[in-house]
């Protein structure tokens, strides 16, 4: 271990006003991407980066993110704000014209740096073969300057990027991977491995390999997308790209538009969510109730304080469970809603007496057995959205007749004991409503409750008709994404 | 006043040294809470080395460590102090038996002598260098972190009959929570903030090396591909970073030195616990691309 004292350590250095300028800047950015920073945190980023040296980028990241980003769930939205905000920023991101590619020579092993091409760009020179056996080799050797240069010179190329045209980065990132044919590149780096090797590899060390490549290649398309908001940034300025990037947090993904990455992250989010919903369910049982005094218990205690009753004893609270039904609409645009659901309500099942489940789209199934004994909830979601019998003529949603057959076959098993929670837009393709059921079901149960996907203010318009069900319920809810759900479970428990 | 740090690199060295291997993030933090005299609360997955971050900062700047675990129904008592109420009693009966002035005796047993300090006081008072540990916050009640909050932003600690105990120097304090519930917002707002996540490829083959004795660097950095290669698979319960010294250690004892996909699926209880995460990824490293991609 090293003591250091420095020339005079108390006095850290003096910040002038363009930093500060610059950090209260991006504060901004990051409030208005949603993330809560509150005025301490913001005086303790302001007195963090007077110990860390502006030209270490790392750092400097990293000083931001420990005073700014409290929540795991926001590093995304704060990397995404810090890259943008700060993409011009810093020597090694300016945008030279030239890529700082080397030559290709036809050794293997060129150094990336070889380059005494002064002034305008080797890169520019390449034919398309050239660039591409460039990154070709990059990702073999996981060469990251490498990888920048030849995604710099690619963007450059191919993205078609002209100042001042509205179209989003998505836009050309597609341009730009159209032309570099990244499946190919992967399957001919597994090909070389196997020449290089004397027997054909195990599906199993091919896995493995796959599975490196592919993070490489992954590493390599977060280059481009660096370089095409870099660019972006240039031609826009820092705030107008900051709104368009803007990035909904994981748990405010909308379920019935989440892209297919947003998919995964919810999918990541639901497990410690659920377990952090289960643990703080449990605690509210535990310490919400106290059952009565326990005479017997409490005198038999206090014998040894000398028959002062010091410590008072309480009877077990009686466990008073609601069994729950979960009706659910799983026809394609909410079925997103309904796994999530499904999965977040299994996941607490410890907190209700009995959970059973219903899936439907014109017709109706029950498919609490598919969670009976599994250890996986995401497994027993799954095989409900692959096996459940629940096409009666068409497969379009048809509430009235799905409600039709629950009422006609398990109506009677609603008890006083009973909570339901029907999931659904209520978009009934202009069929028949059969509220009338809802209203016997609400007679019937304990209570009972519509959780709708859809924002509240395209209720009732079009073919929706979830007012007509929802007077008969106890709560209709807006349930869009992960926070609402996760509000919603908490209150009814 | 003077630093154990000169910069992060510094910090990345020191922890190497005592067998703890940092990344950027985890270094600049741990500089940073030194500098701001900031508590850090590290967040992230079971077995990442959240709890070994604090004991190898301690002993790389040999300090003492002083660790608070938490529970659930952790209180004061137990937390910060406790008046040793038996020897009180003694005393009380003591003092009537000589006829004492009252006020002299009450004063007299609500002094150091009758106070039993637990960690949160004795990191507070202590003359010595310490890195104070507050383990799994995240199992106490909400309420019970407010007794946290006056140590973690004017290190100093109020007993009504005492005083307030203000602290001899500041001690580095680490608080660990794996994210069970949401800590409340007054929690976080007075420390920094570090997740640490699973490592990466070459991050976690250093582990391997440094932890598992004699290993060779050929088998450690097969074991980090393939647990890297585990992780990319949809999970209960990832493998952690704990699991894969474990592993390391389980083939070594076997004489492995090439991992094939036998020696794989055949030790794979070892990185993972659920029966149906076992299955699975059984069933993935036995396919050359991958389903879940
Ligand atoms: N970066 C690292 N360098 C060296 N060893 C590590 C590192 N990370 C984890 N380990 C090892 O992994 C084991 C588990 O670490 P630790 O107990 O600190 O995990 P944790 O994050 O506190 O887990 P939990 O959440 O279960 O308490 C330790 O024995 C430690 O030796
Ligand atoms: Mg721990």
């Amino acid at each position: 271990m090293t003591v250091v004292q420095p020339p005079d350590p108390t006095v850290p250095v003096e910040l002038g006003e363009p930093i500060l300028d610059l950090l209260t800047g991006f504060i901004i950015q990051l409030r208005s991407a949603g993330l809560p920073v509150s005025l301490t945190e913001n005086l303790d980023a302001m007195e963090a980066v007077k110990h860390v040296p502006l030209s270490d980028r790392d750092t400097f990241k990293y000083a931001l993110a420990s005073t700014l980003v409290k929540h795991h769930n926001h590093w995304k939205a704060f990397e995404t704000v810090f890259e943008v905000y700060f993409s011009l920023r810093g020597p090694e991101y300016d945008i030279v014209d030239e890529s700082d590619l080397p030559e290709l020579d036809d050794e293997e092993h060129d150094e990336p740096d070889s380059g005494d091409q002064a002034g305008a760009g080797a890169g520019d020179n390449l034919t398309p073969e050239e660039l591409q056996e460039m990154l070709y080799r990059a990702l073999m050797r996981g060469d990251q300057p490498m990888m920048r240069g030849v995604a710099r010179q690619a963007v450059k190329r191919y993205a078609g990027m002209e100042p001042g045209r509205p179209v989003g980065g998505t836009y050309y990132l597609y341009r730009t991977l159209r032309n570099l044919d990244l499946d190919g590149i992967l399957e001919r780096l597994l090909e070389q491995d196997q020449d290089t090797d004397d027997d054909p590899p195990s599906d199993f060390e091919e896995r493995l390999r796959r599975d490196e490549y592919q993070e490489r290649i992954d590493k390599f398309q977060k280059e481009i997308e660096a370089e095409i908001r870099r660019r972006l940034v240039a031609d826009r300025g820092i705030e107008a790209m900051a709104k368009t990037l803007r990035k909904p947090l994981p748990e405010d993904v909308d379920f019935m538009h989440a892209s297919r990455e947003e998919m995964a992250s919810l999918r990541k989010a639901i497990y410690p969510l659920t377990r952090k919903l289960a643990s703080r369910l449990s605690r509210k049982r535990r310490h919400g109730r106290k059952g009565p005094l326990d005479f017997r218990s409490t005198v038999r205690h206090s014998l040894s304080y000398g028959g002062v009753p010091v410590e008072p004893k309480f009877r077990n609270p009686r466990p008073h469970k609601p069994e729950i039904f979960v009706i659910a609409d799983i026809s394609g645009s909410v079925a997103a809603f309904a796994r999530f659901t499904l999965h977040l309500v299994y996941a607490i099942s410890g907190q209700f007496s009995k959970v059973r489940s219903f899936v439907f789209i014109d017709g109706l199934d029950e498919v609490t057995t598919y969670f009976e004994g599994v250890e996986d909830i995401n497994e027993a979601v799954h095989r409900v959205n692959s096996e459940a019998d629940v096409v009666w003529v068409d497969g379009h949603s048809d509430y009235g007749h799905a409600l039709g057959v629950f009422w006609e076959k398990y109506g009677n098993e609603i008890g006083p004991r009973t909570s339901i929670m029907i999931l659904g837009d209520a978009r009934n393709n202009y069929h028949a409503s059969e509220s009338w059921i809802i209203k016997e079901m609400a007679d019937k149960a304990r209570n009972i409750h519509w959780l709708n996907p859809e924002p509240r203010s395209y209720w009732d318009t079009g073919d929706s008709i979830v007012g007509d069900y929802a007077q008969h319920c106890d709560g209709a809810y807006e349930v869009r994404n992960l926070r609402q759900l996760e509000a919603f479970v908490d209150k009814l428990v | 006043m003077s630093f154990n740090f000169a910069d992060v690199a510094a910090v990345r060295d020191d922890l190497a040294k005592v067998d703890y291997l940092s990344d950027e993030a985890i270094a600049g933090v741990v500089f940073l809470a030194e500098r701001l005299q900031k508590p850090i609360l590290v967040e992230g997955p079971a077995g990442t080395g959240k709890t070994q971050l604090a004991k190898s900062v301690a002993e790389m700047t040999g300090s003492r460590l002083i660790r608070l675990q938490c529970y659930e129904g952790l209180d004061e008592a137990k937390a910060l102090y406790e008046w040793n109420y038996k020897k009180q009693l003694l005393r009380i009966q003591t003092e009537r038996a000589d006829d004492h002035d009252w006020a002299e005796v009450s004063d007299d047993i609500f002094s150091d002598e009758f106070l039993l300090t637990r960690p949160l006081l004795e990191a507070i008072s202590a003359d010595d260098p310490v890195v104070l540990l507050i383990d799994e916050v995240d199992r106490v009640e909400v309420e019970t972190e407010a007794l946290l909050l006056e140590i973690l932003s004017d290190y100093q600690v109020s007993i009504p009959e005492l005083g307030t105990i203000v602290a001899k120097q500041i001690p580095l304090v680490f608080l660990t929570s794996n994210n069970t519930r949401e800590l409340s917002e007054a929690l976080k707002r007075r420390c920094l903030y570090l997740h640490i996540d699973y490592p990466d490829m070459e991050r976690e083959k250093e582990i391997v090396l440094t932890k598992v004795p004699d290993i060779t660097e050929n088998l450690a950095d097969q074991i980090a591909r393939v647990v890297r290669s585990i992780r990319t698979i949809e999970l209960k319960k990832a493998p952690s970073v704990s699991e894969t010294i474990d592993w390391a250690r389980t083939l070594m004892l076997l004489g492995v030195s090439q991992i094939d996909e036998k020696v794989a699926t055949d030790t794979i209880s070892v990185l993972l616990k659920y029966q149906s995460d076992i299955k699975k990824a059984s069933k993935e490293l036995s396919t050359a691309d991958g389903l879940s991609a």
